[in-house]
C-alpha cells in the first residue's frame, strides 16, 4: 500500500492543458508544410524528383498531404527554399482536395458538419479498424487514453463493439484480406454514422501505393468525413481532429 | 559439425558464386542435420532466376552459415522430424508453390496467389476478397466447443484471427491465423525506386521501424561498400533502444492492466510516451521513422540534444524503477503471472523462440552479443535468461531488458557524438552479390536478406520478423491455459501481425 502511495506522488498529475493551453513541438518535427511559392523552378523540381511518395507537383507547386508520410526529403533537397515542415500539428481536413495544398489550409472547424457537432458534441463513440496498418497509427490513436491526453475528458471513448460506435476510425492501406471485416464493420454501425481516416496508408496506400495487395484511399470504398494525414499523426493531430470536428 | 555451408558475416556481402549451390538431397540433409543438432534458421526462401526456381538458406549455429539448391516441385517436408523448418515450408509452398509432402499442417501463411502463377497448392480461389477458404484445425468431442475471435478485434489493434478448441474454459488448442494484413512487401520492394525502399523499410512493422529500417540500411550498406561512421552507429543503437523500452514500458502497462491493476498501467502508458518522445525529438518522429538511412542517420546528435534526453532520461529512470518495482511487489499480480502459460524450453527450442519470448524459456541467443552490429561490439550486452518460460517470465524479462536499454543509452549520451549526416541515395548495388542482415530489435532477431543479380538489381528481398518465430509461442501458452488468461499471455508476447503478414 505505502509503495503504492509513494509511486503515486511520484507520478504527479500529467494531464495536458491542450487545448486550452497551446503545446509547442519539438523543432525536429514535421507538420504542416509551409511553401514558398517563389521558390526557383529547379529547386522545385529537385524536390518533386527525391519524394519518395510522389506527393508534390511541380507545375502547380502543392504538396498531397495524403501521400506525403512528413519525411522531409524534400526540406533537405532545397535547403528550405522551396519546402519547410511547421510545428503545426493541426493539419486534418474535411475534404479530400484539401490535402493537396500551397501551405495553407482552411480551417477544420469552420467545415465540421454541424449536425454531427449536434448529435456527437457531448459524446462521441470510436470504433477503430486497422486494415492492415503497420502498429504506428493504431498506437499513437491508443495513446490518447493514457493521461496525458485523456480523451474520455472529452465524452469521447474508443469502443469494442460497432454497434457502440457513432464512427469508425480506420487505419492501413485496406489489404484485400482486410477489406470485407472493414465494410462489415462499417455496416454494422448504426446510422447517422462518421467514417475518419487516419494516416497515409488510409488516404492513399501510403508507402505501399502500387502493391496490388492493398487499396489506393479509402474514400474508393467509404464516403470519409474526415482526413487525418501523417506517418502517423502526432496523438495531438489526432486529437485536433476530434475535437475541432464534433466538439 | 562439418558442412558444406558456406560461413558468411552479418551484414557482410557475398559474391553469390560462392555460395553453394548443393544437390537438393545434400541441402536438405545437411540443413537438417545443422537444425537437429541445435542450429536454428534464420532465413529459408525461394526466388526466381532464369527460368527456374532457387532455394537459399541462411542457418545459424554460433556462425551464420549460408547454401542454396534448385527447388523441387515437390519433397518430403522437412517440418515432419525438424520442428523449426515448420512455418518456412508453408510459407514457401504459399509463395512458390513447393510442396513440403507429409508437412503436419499444410495451410496458407497469409492468403494470396503465388508469385510464380503455378497452381495453387491449397486449391484456393483468390478471385474473392475474403480471406476463408481454409479449415481449422478442431478438437472432436461431445464437450468440445469453438471461440472465435477477430479478424476485427475489441481493442485498438491490429486483426488477426484466433480459433479456441476448448473444454469448458480449458484451452486444448488455439489456432493463430493471420494474413489479414498482407501488403504484398516483399514483391514490392522489387518493383518500386530505390528512394521508397526506406519508406517501405520503415513501415514493415510500424512498432520497429528502427529495427527494420536498420535491416534494410545495413543490407544496402554492404551491397554499395558504404560504411556509417561512429558518431552515426550510436545514434542508431540508441534508436534502436529506444523503440526497445518504449515496447517494453508501453507492454508492460498493459500486463498490468489485463490483471486489473490500474495504477501501473496508467504510469506505463505515460512514460512510454516520454520515450517515444524522445524519439520524437531526435528526429521529429515518435516511431524513428526517419531516423536511419544508408550510410548514416538523418540528423546529428548536437550537445544540446544530448543534455535534453540525458535530462530526460535522468528525470524518468526513477520512475520507472519504482514502477517495475511496484508491480512486481504487488502479490495479485505475482499470482496471476506465475505459471501462466508457460512454454518449455524444449518446445520452444522446436518451435524456435527468439527475443525476450525465448530467453524467457531459457534460451539466451541476443543478436547484440552473437553477431553484434552498430556500436553493440562495444557494449557489454549480460547474457539474459529466466527459465520457468511463463507470463511472469516474460514480464520479467521485459522489466530486466528496460533496465539494461536505460544504462545503455544512458551511456551512450555521456560523451560527444559527431557524424556526417546522410541525404543523398545510395549507389548502386553490386552485382551477384548476398546479403544478410540481423538484428536485435525489442521482440527479438529481425533478419532481412537481399540477393542481386549479375547487373546489380535487386531479384529477392526477404523480410523475416521476429514475429514469424514467435506466434506458435503464443498458441503453445494457451495449451492447458483458461481461456481468460489470453489477454494476458498475448500482451506478454505483443507480437506484430503486419510484421508476420508482410
Amino acid at each position: 500500500m505505502i509503495k503504492t502511495l509513494q509511486n503515486r506522488f511520484e507520478q504527479g498529475y500529467r494531464t495536458s492543458r491542450y487545448p486550452k493551453e497551446p503545446i509547442h513541438l519539438p523543432k525536429r518535427y514535421r507538420g504542416r508544410p509551409e511553401i514558398n511559392a517563389d521558390a526557383p523552378a529547379e529547386v522545385v523540381k529537385a524536390c518533386a524528383d527525391a519524394c519518395p511518395q510522389e506527393a508534390i507537383n511541380a507545375e502547380n507547386r502543392r504538396i498531397d498531404m495524403g501521400r506525403c508520410v512528413f519525411c522531409g526529403t524534400c526540406e533537405r533537397v532545397s535547403e528550405g527554399r522551396f519546402v519547410t515542415f511547421t510545428q503545426d500539428f493541426e493539419i486534418a481536413t474535411a475534404q479530400k482536395e484539401d490535402l493537396v495544398t500551397d501551405g495553407t489550409l482552411p480551417e477544420l472547424e469552420a467545415h465540421a458538419k454541424n449536425h454531427f457537432k449536434q448529435l456527437f458534441g457531448r459524446s462521441l463513440q470510436l470504433r477503430q479498424v486497422s486494415a492492415a496498418g503497420c502498429n504506428a497509427c493504431e498506437a499513437d490513436l491508443n495513446v490518447l487514453a493514457t493521461p496525458f491526453f485523456d480523451l474520455a475528458r472529452f465524452g469521447i471513448n474508443f469502443v469494442a463493439s460497432p454497434r457502440h460506435a457513432d464512427a469508425i476510425v480506420v487505419t492501413g492501406p485496406i489489404s484485400k484480406n482486410m477489406k470485407a471485416a472493414l465494410m462489415q464493420t462499417y455496416e454494422a454501425v448504426p446510422a447517422p454514422k462518421a467514417v475518419i481516416a487516419v494516416g497515409s496508408c488510409t488516404l492513399s496506400g501510403g508507402p505501399f501505393r502500387g502493391s496490388p495487395e492493398i487499396a489506393e484511399g479509402i474514400d474508393q470504398l467509404l464516403p470519409v468525413d474526415l482526413f487525418i494525414p501523417g506517418c502517423p499523426p502526432h496523438p495531438l493531430t489526432n486529437l485536433h481532429a476530434f475535437l475541432s470536428f464534433f466538439k | 559439425m562439418q558442412t558444406d555451408f558456406l560461413e558468411i558475416g552479418n551484414g557482410k556481402a557475398v559474391d553469390r558464386h560462392r555460395i553453394p549451390h548443393l544437390a537438393f538431397e545434400d541441402f536438405r540433409t545437411q540443413a537438417m542435420a545443422l537444425v537437429d543438432s541445435g542450429g536454428k534458421v534464420v532465413q529459408y526462401f525461394a526466388y526466381e532466376e532464369g527460368d527456374g526456381i532457387k532455394l537459399l538458406a541462411v542457418l545459424r549455429t554460433d556462425r551464420l552459415l549460408t547454401a542454396g539448391c534448385d527447388a523441387p516441385e515437390a519433397y518430403p517436408a522437412m517440418s515432419l522430424t525438424c520442428e523449426p523448418f515448420h512455418l518456412f515450408e508453408r510459407e514457401l509452398a504459399e509463395q512458390f508453390a513447393i510442396r513440403p509432402e507429409g508437412h503436419p499442417w499444410l495451410k496458407m501463411v497469409r492468403y494470396h496467389p503465388n508469385y510464380h502463377g503455378r497452381k495453387d497448392v491449397f486449391g484456393n480461389d483468390y478471385k474473392a476478397d475474403i480471406p476463408g477458404n481454409y479449415g481449422y484445425y478442431a478438437v472432436e468431442g461431445e464437450e468440445i466447443h469453438e471461440v472465435a475471435v477477430g479478424p476485427v478485434h475489441a481493442g485498438v489493434i491490429e486483426p488477426g484471427h484466433f480459433r479456441f478448441n476448448c473444454i469448458g474454459e480449458r484451452v486444448l488448442h488455439l489456432e493463430i491465423q493471420l494474413g489479414y494484413q498482407h501488403r504484398g512487401i516483399e514483391q514490392l520492394l522489387l518493383n518500386v525506386s530505390h528512394r521508397r525502399l526506406p519508406i517501405i523499410a520503415e513501415g514493415i512493422a510500424g512498432d520497429t521501424a528502427v529495427g527494420h529500417g536498420l535491416c534494410y540500411a545495413q543490407a544496402i550498406e554492404a551491397l554499395t561498400d558504404k560504411a556509417p561512421d561512429d558518431g552515426a552507429r550510436i545514434i542508431r543503437t540508441i534508436g534502436l533502444e529506444l523503440e526497445r523500452l518504449q515496447n517494453h514500458v508501453g507492454d508492460l502497462g498493459a500486463l498490468s492492466g489485463d490483471v486489473a491493476f490500474l495504477p501501473p498501467a496508467n504510469y506505463c502508458g505515460r512514460m512510454r510516451g516520454d520515450f517515444l518522445n524522445m524519439s520524437l525529438w531526435l528526429c521529429g518522429n515518435r516511431f524513428g521513422k526517419g531516423l536511419v538511412r544508408p550510410g548514416g542517420v538523418r540528423f546529428p546528435m548536437t550537445d544540446v540534444d544530448r543534455e535534453t534526453l540525458a535530462g530526460r532520461l535522468q528525470e524518468l529512470k526513477p520512475q520507472v524503477c519504482h514502477t517495475i518495482e511496484l508491480l512486481f511487489a504487488t502479490p495479485s499480480v505475482r499470482a496471476r503471472f506465475e505459471g501462466c502459460g508457460a512454454v518449455s524450453n524444449d518446445d520452444a527450442h522446436k518451435l524456435g523462440l527468439v527475443g525476450p519470448a525465448g530467453r524467457a524459456c531459457g534460451i539466451a541467443y541476443d543478436v547484440r552479443r552473437e553477431f553484434p552490429t552498430e556500436h553493440y561490439a562495444q557494449l557489454n550486452i549480460p547474457k539474459n535468461a529466466k527459465p520457468t518460460g511463463d507470463v511472469y517470465a516474460r514480464a520479467r524479462m521485459r522489466a530486466d531488458e528496460i533496465l539494461q536499454s536505460m544504462d545503455i543509452v544512458e551511456s551512450l549520451l555521456e560523451n560527444p557524438v559527431l557524424t556526417q549526416c546522410v541525404e543523398t541515395a545510395p549507389g548502386e548495388p553490386a552485382p551477384s552479390a548476398m546479403v544478410v542482415t540481423l538484428n536485435e530489435a525489442w521482440r527479438g532477431e529481425v533478419s532481412h536478406c537481399v540477393l542481386t543479380d549479375d547487373k546489380g538489381q535487386i531479384v529477392r528481398y526477404k523480410v523475416k520478423d521476429p514475429s514469424f518465430h514467435n506466434w506458435n509461442g503464443l498458441a503453445m501458452s494457451l495449451r492447458d491455459t483458461g481461456i481468460s488468461d489470453f489477454p494476458l499471455n498475448n500482451k506478454s508476447y505483443n507480437l506484430s501481425y503486419c510484421g508476420f503478414d508482410l
